[in-house]
C-alpha cells in the first residue's frame, strides 16, 4: 500500500535496488512494472524503454538532470531517502517538477515517515511510499498539519503575500488614511 | 513591534498541535528517541545532561514587555525560576520536562511566540542589529525584512533537513553589529548611488571548528530579489554541501571548496530561473511589514539635561553608566540604555524570574513597552527619555541591572558549557565568573577600555571565541581534565577577523592569570587612546606570548575531593559530565 494523491492506494509497483552482486549493466530487470535506479536506465536504456510501463527511483546523491529528455517515458519516478535527515530529495524533486517540467508520478521512497509528507507534498511528491513497519493510515494525517504557508514551493505558485490581503499595523493605517 | 495577523497565528497554533501530537507519540513509544531526535530538535528542544532544555525564537531580538512577562512565568512555572539569554538573541530555559513543553509552547503562541527552528539543521532565527531603527548611523531599518525573512523560512519545505544548521543575519548601519561576516549568510541592507535599497550578500561565513569570514557573494542584490536570491544560495547548499561528516557540512567549507566564483555561478544559474518570478518582493508586502516598525510619537525634546550633568558629577556609578551603558539615539533628548546581564559574579545571560518583571515594567515605564536582547546577552531598552535616565538608573540598579560594563572586560560571552552541555569539554560559566570576580574593579576595567572576552566549552563556538579579542576555548585532552586555550586578535564589526591561539594550553585557574598578562603587555605598549585590539594589531602577537609564557603560573590548583565531581553552588544537583 502506497499513499498516491491523499489515498491510501495498492500498489503494484517493484522497486528494483541492487545487491552487491549486481551491476546496472548486467542486472536482469524483472517483467511487469518495475522502478530501476538511474543508473540501470542509463545503463540499459534502449531494453527498457521499450517497455509500456517503466519507473525509475534517484539516489539522494543523483541528478534529475540526468533524465533530461527521457522524462516523459516514465510512468513514475522515484526518489529515495536514505535516511530521514538526508534533505536533498526535497530540491531534487523540486527540480524535476518545476525545472524539468515532469508532470508524472512522483513517490518518495526509503525512510519515509509521517513528519516529512508535509514538506514532501509542497515540494511536488503526489505519491508516497512510508516505512512498511508504520501504520499508513496514521501517516496519512501528516499531509494535514498545516492549513496555510508563507512561501511558495511547486504545490504553491504564489507566496502568501500575494495571495491574499494581509494588514498592516491597524495605528499606522489609521494614521495613514 | 510586528504584530501577528489571522495567518501567522494560525501557522503557531498548528504547529502546537502538531509538536504536542509528535511528543504525545514519543511517550507512548510510537516514536523512537532516533526519529523523534530531528523531530524535537527542528523545535529548540535538547537533551541536555540533567533536563530538557528548549530554545525560544525572539525574532531579531526584539520583543515586548508582555513577551518578557511570559518568560518570567515560564521559568516560575516549568523552570527553575530562570532563564539564559543567547548569543543569537534567543532565550533558553534549562530545566524542562517533555511532557510539559506542548503547554510551554502553547503558552507562547498565546503571545505571539515560538520556538520553529532555534535547532536542527534547518535556517534558524535570523538575528538583527540590537540598535535597529534607532542608531544614529543607520541607513536602512533591517527589521521589515528581517520579518520577511522569517516567514518566508518558517517551514520552508525544502530546505528543513539540510547538511547542518543555517544562520541568517542582517544589519542595516554603517557599523556592523550583527556579526554578518560570521554567518552561513549576511545581509547588509543598504542604499546605492540612486538611492535604491539592497543587499550585499555575504556568504560561507561561520565559527565552529574551522572559523571562516564570510565572502561577498553579490555586493548589491535589489530587494525585491532578496527572497529569491537567498533561495538560490539554499537550494545548491541543500543539493551539493557534504552530508559525510558533520564537521565539514557547513555552507563555509562548500564555499571554499568551490570557490566563491564558481559558488556564485552555480547561485545565479539557480536563480535565472527565479528572478522576477512570483516569489519576487513586493513594494506593498515590504510597506505593509514596515508599517510595525514605524517610529513612535517621539516628543520633542533636547539633549543635554542639566539634570543629568550635576547627578553624574555627584555619582561615580551612575557616570561609569552613562558612559558605558547608555547611547546614543538618532532622536534629541533620547537614549539607548544596555541593561547589563553581566554583574561580575552572576552567569552572562541568567535573568530570574524576578528580574524579567522587572525589566518588563521598566520597559512599559520608560521604552515604550519593547525590549530587544542582544547578541552579547545582554538587553536593550531603545527608546529612553534622558530626563529619566536616573530614575530607571535608581530601579534597574536594585535589580542588579547596571554594572557598567558594557564592552568592557567583564561583559563576557559565555555558552552554559559542559555543566549543561553534552558537547563541552569544559565549564564556561564558572570560568567567566572567576575572571569577572578577578577583574570586578571598575576604575581598572574602564582604563582597560574596550575589549571583548569570549567563552567557549567547546570547539563549537557558540560562546564565540574566534571573535573575541580575547578568545578562549574548552580544549579535550587526555584524562578528561579541563584545559582551555586562549586565543588573540579576535573582532567583530566591520573589522572582523578570527583569532589565533598563543600557544599550549592551560588549566581553569591559570586563565585569569594569563588574562592580566596579556592586559600586562597591552598597559605597557598602548599609544594613547589605542584600543586593546588596535595595539594587538600594531604590535603583533609576539610581544603577548611571550609575556605569558616566560613565568611559571604559581596558580594553587583547585582543591575538591574528586576533581571530577565538581559541585557549583547555584545549581542544587550534583555536577557530573559523562564527558569527564
Amino acid at each position: 500500500m502506497i499513499i498516491k494523491n491523499k489515498t491510501i492506494v495498492a500498489d503494484d509497483w517493484t522497486v528494483l535496488r541492487l545487491n552487491e552482486q549486481e551491476s546496472a549493466e548486467n542486472v536482469t530487470v524483472a517483467e511487469g512494472k518495475v522502478i530501476v535506479p538511474l543508473q540501470v536506465w542509463l545503463q540499459q536504456r534502449d531494453a527498457l524503454q521499450q517497455r509500456a510501463e517503466i519507473g525509475v527511483w534517484l539516489a539522494s546523491a543523483e541528478r534529475p538532470e540526468d533524465l533530461k529528455g527521457d522524462i516523459h517515458k516514465f510512468s513514475v519516478i522515484a526518489v529515495d531517502f536514505p535516511k530521514f535527515s538526508d534533505g536533498r530529495g526535497y530540491s531534487i524533486a523540486y527540480n524535476l517538477r518545476a525545472r524539468l517540467g515532469y508532470a508524472g508520478e512522483l513517490r518518495a521512497i526509503g525512510d519515509v515517515l509521517r513528519d516529512q509528507l508535509f514538506y514532501m507534498q509542497r515540494v511536488g511528491f503526489d505519491a508516497f511510499a512510508t516505512r512498511p513497519d508504520r501504520n499508513i493510515e496514521d501517516a496519512l494525517k501528516g499531509l494535514t498539519d498545516f492549513s496555510e504557508v508563507y512561501q511558495t514551493s511547486f504545490d504553491q505558485k504564489l507566496p502568501l503575500f500575494r495571495r491574499v490581503q494581509r494588514k498592516g499595523n491597524p495605528v499606522v493605517d489609521m494614521a495613514n488614511e | 513591534m510586528y504584530r501577528y495577523d489571522e495567518y501567522d497565528q494560525q501557522i503557531v497554533d498548528e504547529r502546537v498541535k502538531q509538536y504536542r501530537d509528535q511528543v504525545q507519540r514519543r511517550l507512548s513509544g510510537e516514536l523512537t528517541e532516533e526519529e523523534f531526535l530531528p523531530l524535537r530538535l527542528q523545535n529548540g528542544l535538547y537533551m541536555q545532561i540533567h533536563a530538557y532544555m528548549l530554545r525560544i525564537a525572539v525574532p531579531y531580538g526584539l520583543i515586548s514587555s508582555k513577551q518578557m512577562r511570559m518568560f518570567a512565568h515560564i521559568a516560575r512555572k516549568y523552570d527553575r525560576g530562570y532563564g539564559h539569554f543567547t548569543t543569537r538573541q534567543n532565550i533558553q530555559f534549562n530545566w524542562l520536562k517533555l511532557e510539559d513543553t506542548p503547554d510551554i509552547l502553547a503558552d507562547l503562541a498565546s503571545v505571539e511566540m515560538h520556538a520553529i527552528q532555534t535547532s536542527g539543521n534547518c535556517v534558524r532565527n535570523i538575528t538583527s542589529d540590537e540598535f535597529a531603527g534607532v542608531a544614529q548611523d543607520e541607513v536602512v531599518d533591517p527589521r521589515p525584512y528581517a520579518e520577511i525573512l522569517r516567514q518566508w523560512s518558517t517551514f520552508h519545505p525544502e530546505f528543513a533537513y539540510l547538511p547542518r544548521k543555517f544562520k541568517i543575519a542582517i544589519s542595516g548601519g554603517k557599523e556592523d553589529r550583527a556579526a554578518v561576516y560570521a554567518h552561513d549568510i549576511g545581509l547588509s541592507v543598504t542604499k546605492n548611488a540612486q538611492g535604491e535599497i539592497g543587499f550585499r550578500v555575504l556568504v560561507g561565513g561561520g565559527l565552529g571548528r574551522t572559523p571562516i569570514i564570510g565572502s561577498e557573494i553579490c555586493e548589491f542584490v535589489p530587494w525585491q530579489h532578496i527572497l529569491t536570491y537567498v533561495e538560490s544560495i539554499l537550494r545548491i547548499y541543500n543539493q551539493y554541501g557534504r552530508r559525510d561528516n558533520k564537521y565539514k557540512a557547513r555552507i563555509k567549507i562548500l564555499v571554499k571548496a568551490l570557490g566563491i566564483d564558481e559558488f556564485k555561478r552555480q547561485v545565479e544559474a539557480d536563480w535565472a530561473d527565479l528572478k522576477d518570478g512570483p516569489g519576487t518582493l513586493t513594494s506593498e508586502e515590504v510597506n505593509r511589514v514596515a508599517t510595525f516598525f514605524t517610529d513612535p510619537a517621539y516628543e520633542k525634546l533636547t539633549d543635554h539635561d542639566s539634570q543629568l550633568n550635576e547627578f553624574k558629577a555627584d555619582s561615580r556609578s551612575f557616570s561609569n553608566w552613562m558612559l558605558r551603558n547608555v547611547k546614543a539615539h538618532r532622536v534629541p533628548g533620547y537614549a539607548i540604555v544596555v541593561l547589563s546581564l553581566k554583574k561580575p559574579g552572576s552567569v552572562p545571560g541568567d535573568a530570574t524570574a524576578e528580574q524579567m518583571e522587572v525589566i518588563a515594567d521598566l520597559a512599559d515605564r520608560y521604552s515604550l513597552g519593547e525590549l530587544r536582547i542582544t547578541h552579547k546577552q545582554n538587553l536593550v531598552l531603545a527608546d529612553v527619555r534622558q530626563k529619566d535616565l536616573i530614575r530607571l538608573w535608581q530601579e534597574a540598579t536594585a535589580q542588579e541591572l547596571t554594572a557598567p560594563n558594557i564592552g568592557l572586560l567583564t561583559d563576557i560571552i559565555s555558552c552554559p558549557g559542559a555543566e549543561f552541555c553534552t558537547l563541552a569539554n569544559a565549564r564556561s560559566i564558572p570560568l567567566a565568573q572567576l575572571i569577572a570576580e578577578r577583574f570586578e574593579d571598575w576604575d581598572f576595567q574602564h582604563d582597560i577600555g574596550e575589549i571583548s572576552l569570549n567563552i567557549s566549552g567547546c570547539v563549537n563556538a557558540c560562546g564565540q571565541h574566534h571573535i573575541g579579542n580575547i578568545g578562549i576555548t574548552g580544549v579535550e585532552k587526555k584524562d578528561h581534565d579541563e584545559w582551555y586555550q586562549v586565543s588573540l586578535g579576535g573582532a567583530e564589526g566591520n573589522l572582523s577577523s578570527i583569532g589565533k591561539i598563543i600557544g599550549p594550553s592551560f588549566t581553569f585557574n591559570q586563565v585569569p592569570e594569563v588574562i592580566d598578562r596579556l592586559l600586562q603587555v597591552y598597559l605597557r605598549e598602548r599609544l594613547e587612546a589605542e584600543s586593546f585590539i588596535d595595539t594587538v594589531r600594531r604590535i603583533g602577537h609576539a610581544p603577548f606570548k611571550e609575556h605569558v609564557y616566560t613565568t611559571d603560573f604559581a596558580v594553587a590548583e583547585e582543591e575538591t575531593a574528586d576533581k571530577h565531581v565538581v559541585a557549583p553552588a547555584r545549581y542544587s544537583v550534583p555536577y557530573f559530565s559523562p564527558r569527564f
